[in-house]
């Protein structure tokens, strides 16, 4: 019996463990969104910031100069909140393609629906230049584009049988696909269209507004709440198929729906910012290192170290060669990729 | 009523015909051992009682109730399924991976009671001390232990195991044909266990269902289906079994040995 006491409480410390990890993770989130309103050209002291932040919140109780709440409230706060909130709906869509492919190299751009978003985005730029409204064009072309190709993937695998191989190797096709019909839309295209696209690969928060923040919010507290529900099956089928079955997780059904799920997460970001990569791919890794693989923790833990890591690489984007702003897309590989090769040496005795 | 039946059972992927018509019943108590050579289709007939494959004609009845019918988790609820592979190298603990056992039953959260059960199970066998380890760090026979310590917080009247043995050594072998006829004893499990090794089978079983190419050669107690004559029709082989042991002995012998010898 004194093993089992040993056992219980080796499993309360890990629970404990992962209550830290994420208590940490918001508190240093918090602390985060409170350095970057106050980054910026216009130079407010942090105290000025926070002011302004307040003065809009609550306009009888605060007060701060027009110019500053107007620059904090209409060029900062949303931009800061949308890198929280695609970082944190990123990397929740990378863990659970981890998850159910059952792959750790899987993240929301793995199945190609990234490469789709950006032929979408380049159709409009490149075809539809001459149409009036052309952003909001590119960015429901890039959606359209995203959720098809997980439909294509959707139609493939269940015509040849949900198998998580299946699934990787179709979203790898249509992932050349895709480029194909991208580079080709590059070749036509005028220099200036040239630029627009590669531009867009580049990712970035800049065209971040209140509403698109709005749209973005609304999916990830519509979808997350669901994923977090189903997370007991998340953990099944991340075992394998046979055994998510064996546990009575009706399997080809829930993978198609953790799927559409994820694809959906996903386009509704990269539709606004461009191709964001190695969120979705790190921030699942470096979660499961810290605190194991349950997706009860796992998904609000690997969330909020998205959001963490999209949010600082904006700041550094936004500052190291200020007042120019380096696409945020670029700074997240220069962060991603080393860690990215670390994690590859280390893995072993992670 | 036997707790598990299989009536009839017929199976094919597209025209070729994997299973044909094949009926057993396991009772509670009992376990039976399903062997036959590689590719006789003993994989596939699990799946299909466990419901994860449909089968083409016939049907399963699980405490008289027929499985097409049944809830993907009240069929998880009575029946557990160790399949053969010794499962992913996950970074999950040893205790998560077993606490999913208990998934049938939980909802959001795990109650100390659930806890308790998992604690048990890792005792019977055997692998308390390697509860807050990760899976990844275990040998292929520890894994496969974990597999079925899994299946036994499911805490289902019918456990069906695809070949639970194929990476333990001899000791751990029996350990786990122990623990399995232990608990169909105990708490009355009906064991559905797919085995390669055939003394193994005879020892621990107390029936047998020798498969050929998805059809049943032979359904018995392993006193009355292991026969040389069996043995030869089943898996081409010449083989002496030896009776004057506490169950038939199987030893091959290379072709023509035995005329040389007599």
């Amino acid at each position: 019996m004194e093993q089992s006491v040993v056992i219980q409480e080796g499993y309360t410390r890990l629970k404990k463990t992962r209550t830290l990890f994420i208590g940490g993770l918001i508190a240093g989130l918090v602390i985060l969104i409170g350095v970057a309103v106050t980054l910026g050209s216009a130079d407010y002291t942090v105290a000025e910031s926070y002011i302004a932040i307040l003065a809009g919140l609550f306009p009888g109780i605060f007060s701060a100069p027009d110019l500053a709440t107007t620059i904090v409230w209409d060029l900062r706060l949303h931009r800061v909140l949308f890198a929280v909130f695609a970082g944190f709906g990123l990397a929740v869509a990378g863990s659970v393609m981890q998850g159910i492919l059952r792959n750790p190299l899987a993240s929301p751009f793995t199945l190609g629906i990234a490469s789709a978003a950006t032929t979408g985005a380049s159709i409009a730029i490149v075809l539809g230049a001459g149409i009036a409204g052309s952003e909001y064009l590119v960015i429901a072309n890039a959606f359209l584009f995203a959720l098809l190709a997980a439909l294509a993937i959707y139609g493939m695998a269940r015509y040849r049988g949900i198998g998580s191989e299946t699934m990787v190797l179709a979203g790898i096709a249509i992932m050349y696909l895709f480029s194909a019909v991208t580079s080709l839309l590059q070749y036509v295209g005028s220099a200036e269209q040239l630029r627009a696209v590669v531009f867009w690969t580049f990712g970035s928060v800049d065209k971040s507004t209140w509403p698109k923040l709005g749209i973005v919010s609304l999916v990830l507290a519509c979808t997350i709440p669901y994923l977090l529900y189903r997370a007991w099956d998340l953990n099944a089928l991340a075992e394998g198929d046979e055994v998510a079955a064996g546990l009575g997780v009706p399997v080809e059904r829930s993978m198609i729906v953790f799927m559409m799920i994820a694809s959906l997460i996903t386009a509704v970001i990269i539709c606004f910012t461009g191709t964001i990569g190695f969120i979705g791919l790190v921030a699942p890794h470096i979660t499961r290192m810290a605190i194991g693989g349950d997706f009860r923790t796992l998904l609000p833990a690997s969330g909020l170290v998205g959001a963490v890591l999209l949010l600082a690489a904006d700041s550094i984007a936004r500052s190291v060669l200020a007042p120019q702003i380096i696409p945020v897309g670029i700074v997240t590989a220069f962060l991603g990729v080393p860690f990215f090769i670390y994690l590859f040496m280390h893995r072993r005795d992670a | 009523m036997a707790l598990l039946s299989v009536e009839d059972l017929s199976f094919a992927y597209r025209d070729r015909e994997i299973l044909s018509r094949i009926s057993f019943p396991v009772d509670t108590g009992e376990v039976l051992g399903l062997v036959g050579p590689n590719g006789c289709g003993k994989t596939t007939l699990i799946r299909c009682v466990d419901g994860m494959l449909t089968p083409g004609s016939g049907r399963v009845l699980l405490h008289g109730r027929d499985l097409r019918g049944m809830h993907r988790r009240d069929i998880a609820r009575a029946m557990a399924y160790v399949p053969q592979s010794a499962g992913n190298q996950t970074a999950s603990t040893v205790f998560e991976t077993v606490l999913m056992g208990r998934r049938p039953y939980l909802n959001w959260t795990v109650s100390p009671a659930d806890e308790e059960k998992v604690v048990e199970a890792l005792a019977i066998l055997d692998l308390g001390g390697l509860a807050l380890r990760k899976i990844r760090e275990l040998s292929g026979g520890e894994r496969q232990r974990v597999m079925i310590a899994r299946a036994l917080v499911q805490e289902t009247g019918v456990v069906l195991l695809d070949e639970p043995t194929s990476n333990l050594d001899i000791r751990h072998q029996m350990a786990v044909m122990e623990v399995l006829s232990g608990l169909a004893d105990e708490r009355g499990l009906a064991v559905v266990i797919a085995l390669h090794d055939l003394n193994l089978a005879a020892t621990y079983c107390h029936r047998l269902l020798v498969m050929k190419a998805g059809e049943v050669y032979g359904y018995g107690e392993p006193e009355e289906v292991l026969t040389p004559d069996m043995i030869e029709r089943v898996y081409g082989i010449e083989a002496v079994v030896k009776q004057d042991l506490p169950a038939p002995y199987v030893v091959p012998v290379r072709p023509g040995q035995l005329r040389e010898g007599a």
